[in-house]
């Protein structure tokens, strides 16, 4: 584990920490999820392995989506692609809050000098079904994390109840080490023999990305991709859960989420390229939603989900 | 006689929920321990963001015995009753003893139910309290069924006396009662053991924590309002928030930061609503130029560096939430001095409600409203439909798409850059105006106008689509629509009947509804908004487009009855909501349903008028009286109309007239009916009034003095149609049978 007595250098150094402070805690260090999310709430990880009886405990990175925050690589803190930490642990432990302000001391926040609150913010995903009570976590008055005690996901109730961190990376980073556009920040170690500053990575793909998401994306193929993504994952779960091939019972709760998350992407872009009214935003989201409940309804009924053959959840 | 403490320390409660979950605890735990039987003396409960606290002292050691004497069956009594009451009362044939009774002899069981100890009942209340304390929103957490607000970490309960400190044994789901507590979750984290309520909160200062909310909130304001006054400042007084931030913090530090130069220029709105939503920031304004130019912070804990760093963040966290702020403001100047019009095609793309089409179609029939509308608030027409056009343009601006309750407050701002006349941008901030029952109404004429356009459009917009109120369900705050628009109608005496403006704006929304008819029949529809503001009936506008078109719109025809039907409707909805305002007033509501029963009853201020009249004339003796005369001529001629299957109307002669009475009560109804129709059509509710006063005396005389039931059937008819002259006469003020008492 990396020492924390002083300051994280880098923006990778605090995503270093990080991994290693959840790693002596016993999480297991996954890596991202391999498709385009809006948070790392929607890596199966945390959102179908928060559903059943099974304990889990997971951290990893997420880079997250959301084509209508692109700002061109311009806005100090706003990007259409930024990175989310995520930390799921089920059941929620005792001390989950004296391991958080861990982790804050793990990337040289010094408790002793700085204020840290936890004001109420009760989390909703109208697109995943899911709801939870906690705080947004204050340092010197910034919100640098959302802390978060599960209560219902993809229309299932928890039981036990999974306690979610989630860290923005970026803001969090450019508080730590005092930099005020994001594109300045080091990523990697400024005395390195090739320093590279954030926007050295991304200033161009955010440019890229906010033409793209913006003015250019194909309306009507993104609608297309929308509905296909729909009646796929409609077709996955309409399946037995009897393998005809193999003669095993496989209930394919994955592959299906896919097509949930391909679905909910594909509508934060057609949202960014402005063609969706108020109204039918609502009957989106409520399509989205409507096939995550059914991916939960899945998943529990898979061994992962706390299904056994004994026919009862564990 | 002990005290008792009770601790139940938690992760972090909501501000807003603390001092109710204080009041709860107190509540039901004191609520539990008198139903044992313990009283106590006194009972304080306290709260901060990590604990409930609730101290009574003077606490009963136990419950007292309590002894209750049953009477049973009757001595000779069958063995099974016996056996069956023995049953019920839980005792046995020996603690039987015998009494005489009205019946005879029966037996009497006494139940004595001994005291029980103090802890014993505590540890019984506390654990019903927690299990089913009424958190507005509560949770689970790990793997337990208990529900708390947020992860409950331990419970302290002891009671105290002279012997000392015991603590009530009690667990529930793991969690064991104990007699120790934590401090400051940084500053005195360890765990430490208390004896008494004293103890308790000694040792919590030392510990930095403060334990009652209204001493940190004092602390809080005390220290803002030195460190703004020392630099000559103001702090803005802002009870909620100073509440909300005493319930974020047990170890209060109010620190003072400037506000970037850059951001001075911010309307001063913006900067207090981004500082306090945001940040929970209280604003310190200049004096001398009325500026805010700093703001006050409240930390949650001491530093070695006294604070700097702390302060440095929360400046730096403000810097980027006022640029998002100045840049919104800037981008939003800019459209507005442009003439606001990105603004308004935005509107086409924003719902309203998916059957009432697009915020820019509301807009469109707001304007038209607005400018038939104008005249009867003295308001020019013209500027009462630019104003109308421009007062939802803020909707799309990018403040108040960040801050909602900027609305309104920024549409000012704009039209004022934008160079608009000041009577528009008035409008643009107070048609929403009155927000409540003590807000006021909007104060110019044009902002009346648009004030009363909004809300008459989205009143016969619900009620076009038949989405009213029900019972407690008014989502659309259309009981505070309709009521807005009594008021501004009332309090600036404006003269307007409302029948002719719910047709015109029904028939808007039917063009709406009929989206995608032929266009002969949607023009037939303005044809007959224009033919409402001229006829100012719906009925008569309708049979003239009707007679225009032969007959030939099957459109129109579905409105021949849904119209009116709604309007009625509509209007007796407001009739309620203007009984219940005048009600609060003191008027009584038969007087209003006296005069709601009058013609002209959609004009709400000829509708007062007539009822605070009759209001006053009732109270007098005269009044009171006249009603009673009244109802007696009423009540003899329905009678005899009834029994004799006529009406009696007409004829009524003084030639028949045979005493004097009578001849006096017809020379006095002479010529009343005239003069209280030319009061009435004058306004002269108080002449109207006078008119009847007269009449009094002469209905009094002929009552007392005449049998009106005659032998003689000319006699009798000319009696009752006589009658029938004072109920016609006073019938024309007021509808006197809706007169209670």
């Amino acid at each position: 584990m990396v020492a924390s007595s002083d300051k994280p250098r880098s923006f990778q150094e605090i995503i270093l920490r990080l991994q290693g402070y959840w790693a002596s805690k016993g999480c297991a260090i996954m890596q991202p999820y391999d498709m385009e999310v809006g948070a790392g709430t929607f890596h199966p990880a945390t959102t179908l392995r928060s559903l059943g009886s099974r304990s889990w405990a997971a951290a990893y990175v997420q880079p997250s989506r959301r084509p209508t925050d692109g700002r061109y690589g311009e806005n100090p803190n706003r990007l259409q692609h930024y990175y989310q930490y995520q930390v799921l642990i089920k059941p929620s432990p005792p001390d989950l809050q004296d391991l958080y302000l861990g982790s804050l001391e793990a990337i040289g926040i010094d408790m002793e000098m700085h204020d840290i609150r936890f004001v109420e913010d009760d989390w909703e995903s109208p697109t995943l079904g899911a709801w939870g009570l906690g705080w947004e976590v204050w340092c010197d008055g910034m919100e640098v994390s959302q802390f978060t005690y599960f209560q219902q996901v993809g229309g299932h109730d928890c039981h036990p109840v999974s306690g979610e961190l989630t860290y923005g990376l970026e803001r969090l980073a450019m508080y730590v080490l005092g930099i005020d556009h994001v594109m300045d920040m080091p990523f990697n170690d400024p005395q390195a023999p090739i320093a590279l500053k954030y926007g050295d990575v991304f200033r161009q793909t955010e440019q890229e990305y906010s033409r793209w998401n913006f003015d250019v994306a194909n309306t009507e193929m993104l609608l297309k991709h929308f509905e296909e993504a729909e009646a796929e994952c409609e077709a996955i779960l309409s399946q037995e859960y009897d393998d005809p091939k193999t003669g095993k019972r496989i209930v394919m709760a994955h592959p299906a989420y896919d097509q949930c998350i391909k679905a909910s992407h594909l509508f934060n872009l057609l949202d960014a390229r402005g063609v969706i009214s108020v109204t039918e935003r609502q009957a989106y989201i409520g399509r989205v939603r409507a096939l995550a409940k059914k991916c939960a309804d899945a998943f529990v009924q898979t061994e992962a989900g706390g299904w056994t053959p004994e026919g009862t959840a564990a | 006689m002990p005290d008792l403490l009770i601790e139940l320390f938690s992760e972090e409660i909501p501000a807003r929920m603390q001092a109710r979950a204080a009041e709860d605890l107190k509540k039901r735990v004191t609520d539990g321990l008198v139903e044992a039987g313990l009283t106590y003396a006194g009972a304080a409960a306290f709260h901060t963001p990590r604990r409930l606290t609730l101290a009574l002292d003077g606490l009963l050691a136990e419950s007292p015995t309590r002894r209750e004497e049953r009477k049973g069956p009757r001595v000779d009594a069958p063995e099974k009753a016996l056996e069956g009451f023995l049953r019920g009362a839980g005792v046995s044939r020996e603690d039987l003893k015998v009494q005489d009774d009205k019946k005879g002899q029966v037996y009497v069981a006494v139940i004595e139910t001994p005291g029980r100890p103090a802890a014993e009942i505590v540890a019984e209340v506390l654990e019903t309290t927690i299990r089913n304390f009424p958190w507005p929103k509560s949770m689970r957490w790990g793997a337990g069924p208990l529900r708390w607000v947020r992860p409950l970490h331990s419970i302290l309960c002891i009671l105290t006396d002279e012997a000392g400190a015991s603590v009530v044994p009690m667990e529930i789901e793991g969690i064991k009662t104990g007699n120790s507590t934590r401090g400051h979750r940084f500053m005195a984290p360890a765990s430490f053991t208390v004896t008494s309520f004293d103890d308790y909160a000694a040792k919590l200062k030392r510990a930095f924590v403060v334990l009652d909310a209204q001493e940190r909130a004092d602390h809080i304001w005390q220290e803002a309002t030195n460190l703004a006054f020392a630099q000559g400042l103001d702090v803005v007084e802002d009870k909620g928030l100073l509440a909300e931030v005493a319930g974020l913090v047990e170890w209060p530090v109010a620190l003072m930061g400037e506000i970037g130069a850059d951001f001075l220029a911010l309307p001063p709105e913006v900067l207090q609503t981004s500082m306090k939503e945001h940040q929970k920031f209280f604003s310190v304004k200049n004096p001398k130029t009325g500026r805010i130019e700093r703001f006050i912070t409240v930390a949650n804990r001491e530093t070695a560096d006294n604070g700097v760093t702390i302060l440095a963040g929360n400046q730096k966290v403000l810097a980027a939430r006022l640029s998002d702020a100045k840049f919104f403001w800037e981008n939003d100047l800019r459209i507005a001095k442009a003439g606001m019009t990105d603004w308004l095609d935005q509107l086409e793309n924003v719902t309203f409600h998916n059957k009432l089409g697009s915020q820019a179609d509301r807009v469109r029939r707001i304007a038209a409203l607005a400018g038939e509308i104008a005249p009867f608030v003295g308001a020019d027409p013209a500027l009462a439909e630019q104003a109308a056009k421009v007062a939802k343009a803020d909707l799309s601006s990018e403040m108040v798409y960040e801050f909602p309750e900027l609305q309104g407050l920024m549409g000012r701002y704009y039209a004022e850059a934008a160079g608009l006349p000041a009577e528009v941008a008035e409008a643009c901030e107070t048609h929403y105006q009155p927000l409540g029952p003590s807000d006021a109404v909007p104060g110019g004429a044009v902002a009346q106008a648009v004030a009363l356009a909004d809300k008459l459009d989205t009143l016969t917009g619900f009620w076009a689509i038949d989405e009213k109120p029900t019972g407690s369900k008014d989502p659309f705050a259309l009981r505070r629509a309709a009521l807005g628009v009594i008021r501004i109608l009332l309090e600036s005496q404006a003269r307007m009947a409302l029948e002719p403006q719910f047709g015109a704006q029904l028939v808007r929304h039917e063009i709406k509804q009929a989206d995608g008819a032929a266009a002969a029949e949607l023009a037939a529809l303005e044809d007959l908004v224009e033919e409402i503001a001229k006829h100012g009936v719906f009925g008569a506008a309708l049979r003239t487009v009707m007679d225009r078109l032969n007959g030939e719109a099957p459109l129109l025809d579905t409105l021949k009855a849904r119209v009116p039907d709604a309007a009625a409707d509509l209007l007796s909805f407001f009739h309620d909501r203007l009984k219940v305002h005048l009600r609060d007033q003191g008027l009584r509501h038969d007087v209003i349903d006296a005069c709601l029963a009058m013609p002209g009853n959609d004009d709400l201020v000829g509708l007062v008028k007539r009822a605070e009249a009759l209001g006053a004339f009732l109270a007098t003796e005269d009044g009171v009286n006249l009603v009673q005369g009244f109802k007696r001529a009423n009540n003899i001629l329905t009678q005899a109309e009834e029994k004799d299957g006529v009406s009696y109307e007409f004829g009524a002669d003084v030639k028949f007239a045979e005493t004097d009475e009578e001849k006096a009560l017809f020379a006095a109804l002479d010529g009343a009916k005239g003069k209280i129709d030319a009061a009435v059509a004058a306004e002269d509710f108080e002449g109207a009034m006078q008119v009847m006063a007269d009449l009094r005396a002469p209905i009094d005389g002929f009552f007392e003095a005449v049998q009106v039931n005659s032998d003689n059937q000319v006699v009798r008819r000319n009696r009752l149609n006589l009658l029938s002259t004072i109920r016609s006469t006073v019938l024309a003020v007021a509808d006197l049978t809706r007169i209670e008492g």
